[in-house]
């Protein structure tokens, strides 16, 4: 076990460090001078140098890019310009926001798209199937923040049963303490029933708009995989036993079909860490993808930098647990490692 | 040609959704190519008298807050969102293909290099990668080109790769080397044009998502810059009027985009249906 952690681990390295090579290189590529904007348009060419020493920038790009892995070493992501604040604390105390919608948009995609996909396989080429097949090409072809605008003009203007889409919380109620960020389960380790109710409703239309984007891959690859362990000799076998129907596709079908669909779960995160920025921008959700575009609109380049670089590593840190889950659930893998 | 017609013919009739996102596709290439000569108003022309005017007959799908023609914008928008697609697909296919084939076909250091590389770009949720190449690259429409361009490299080159490194040892490809081709013809020749059509399927396949993507960016404010038309960008501006119930300023760029994806996502499909019917799902 702890040698298949390890090895999955040495695995992520590379990926580690082609990512911060990239986010380096984006920020050296930025066609302004970032020592002219920080130091405001009266500024002297004298004072711009000054700053452009002080940002590091007068130096050689190898020298640049030692320091730049020294700052992040000490978690050190720079400062925002219009803000001042450092980075690395307000992705901190963004990050639970993003992380909550994220993984209750996830739940949601997998709770949906495993068991549509699985019965679509099961009951190949009936109604159902046909379903699965619209809502796989219509959840890959809705735009995010479109079906998210919808959802709060449908349910905020029209019925008027959801809040406004303005936040996690409604403005009269006051946030959970915070122990671990998530406002769902803070509310509920406190006992706040009011505070989870009314999280619960705030969440509701920016999580569902973001699980209906997400889910059409994992239900394609359920429906795929599961029709071609069903078609397999092991399954006629175990039918032709006399094995009930009902055991043959949950015990023996599905735990075969479902490792495919984990491998899936890598492109589903990306598609989710990404439709994070544009539903956060469409409920003002105070998370970090928020934070990136409302720096996008100021030039502000760090915020985005650090924003970039977080992702990638959530990214990297993500497709990692896959891989250790999948070894988990494949004993084959286990045994080759 | 006449069995792959015949084959066409016969997945068509199979999935009838095929002809339907072919009809589609004719649409949305005549409103990309004759948008702005059939559009009824001046996309850019703003009349403060009719801000914010519902559906009408006289402006089918209403007004937005600058009392601008939102049908008339609508159209015009098909061809730079249709353009950004197209060119960023095209980009990716040449910069995916070549390197892919070669990385496929000679194998060695251009491989890990290659394959690296699209490791590397796989590394990043791919759009939050775009944000961040716009961001650095400056805020045009070029880059919007760009950014979706080097999101999609991995997946042609990937495919690219893997079809190359299979007939690298192919009758044919022997045939063609033995013959005195030199290798680089042998690859431009011979084993790229071998794989075009797998490579053309790929390509209606990012289609859907490289519009996505463009209209993402431009939705957050990258790129595409207000008075101009595109999809995104005008579901941006139509967001600040969803809460007091201005529906349809968001709502008739949305779905034409929503209709454009859709349309390439089956168009892809049914390309494969008839190219691979092994893929068939």
């Amino acid at each position: 076990m702890l040698k298949l952690l390890l090895s999955r681990l040495v695995t992520a390295i590379p990926s580690i460090i082609g990512v911060v090579i990239v986010t380096f290189m984006l920020t050296r590529l930025l066609p302004g001078d970032p020592a002219a904007y920080f130091a405001g348009l009266a500024a002297s060419p004298q004072a711009i140098a000054e700053i452009r020493a002080k940002l590091g920038l007068d130096k050689s790009l190898p020298e640049q890019f030692v320091a730049y892995i020294g700052d992040l070493l000490t978690g050190n992501l720079g400062s925002s310009l219009s803000t001042g604040q450092p980075v690395a604390t307000e992705i901190a105390t963004r990050l639970p926001a993003s992380a909550e919608l994220t993984l209750v948009a996830l739940i949601l995609a997998v709770g949906i798209a495993i068991p549509l996909g699985v019965l679509a396989a099961v009951k190949q080429g009936t109604w159902i199937d046909h379903l699965c097949r619209i809502v796989t090409t219509a959840g890959v072809s809705l735009p995010v923040f479109f079906t998210g605008l919808l959802f709060a003009y449908v349910f905020y203007y029209v019925l008027q049963i959801a809040p406004a889409p303005s936040g996690r919380l409604d403005v009269f109620l006051s946030p959970p303490s915070d122990i671990t960020g998530f406002y769902l389960i803070d509310s509920l380790l406190t006992g706040n029933l009011e505070t989870f109710w009314g999280a619960l409703k705030q969440l509701a239309l920016p999580a569902i708009s973001m699980a209906i984007f997400s889910l059409a891959p994992l239900a394609r690859m359920t429906r795929g995989s599961m029709l071609a362990v069903l078609g397999s000799d092991f399954i006629r076998t175990a039918r032709a036993s006399g094995l009930a129907p009902r055991t043959v596709v949950f015990a023996y079908a599905f735990r075969n079909a479902v490792l495919p669909v984990i491998t899936t779960l890598g492109m589903v995160f990306s598609f989710l860490l990404g439709a994070n920025v544009l539903v956060e921008t469409v409920f003002a959700w105070p998370g970090i993808g928020l934070y990136a575009v409302n720096a996008l609109i100021t030039s502000d380049y760090a915020p985005v930098q650090g924003f970039v670089l977080t992702m990638a590593v959530l990214y990297v840190a993500l497709n990692l647990l896959i891989d250790f889950v999948y070894g988990l659930v494949d004993p084959r893998v286990r045994l080759d490692s | 040609m006449l069995p792959l017609l015949r084959h066409a013919r016969y997945v068509l009739s199979e999935n009838p959704i095929t002809g339907l996102a072919f009809g589609l596709f004719a649409l949305f290439l005549i409103a990309g190519i004759f948008g702005p000569a059939l559009a009824p108003y001046n996309p850019l022309q703003s009349n403060s008298a009719m801000a914010l005017k519902p559906p009408s007959t006289a402006h089918w799908f209403g007004t937005d807050q600058l009392g601008r023609d939102i049908f008339s914008r609508v159209l015009v928008a098909t061809r730079l969102d249709l353009s950004i697609a197209f060119a960023s697909v095209i980009l990716a296919f040449l910069l995916g293909a070549l390197s892919g084939v070669a990385a496929g076909y000679f194998g060695g250091w251009t491989d890990r290099v290659v394959g690296r590389l699209a490791d590397t770009i796989m590394a990043f949720p791919l759009f939050v990668l775009a944000m961040g190449i716009v961001a650095a690259l400056g805020n045009k429409v070029i880059n919007i080109v760009i950014a979706t361009a080097i999101i999609n490299f991995p997946l042609y080159a990937r495919v690219a790769r893997a079809e190359a490194n299979v007939r690298r040892e192919a009758g044919f490809i022997e045939a063609a080397r033995l013959s005195g081709n030199g290798e680089a013809r042998v690859v431009l020749g011979h084993v790229l044009p071998n794989i075009m059509p797998i490579m053309m399927v790929q390509m209606s396949l990012t289609m859907g998502y490289a519009i996505l993507n463009a209209a993402g960016l431009s939705f957050i404010g990258l790129g595409v810059r207000p008075p101009d038309a595109e999809w995104g960008i005008m579901v941006a501006e139509g967001a600040n009027f969803i809460q007091s119930g201005e529906w349809w300023i968001a709502l008739f760029p949305g779905a034409a985009l929503m209709l454009a994806v859709f349309c390439f996502n089956l168009l892809g499909d049914g390309l494969r249906d008839i190219i691979d019917p092994r893929k068939r799902t």
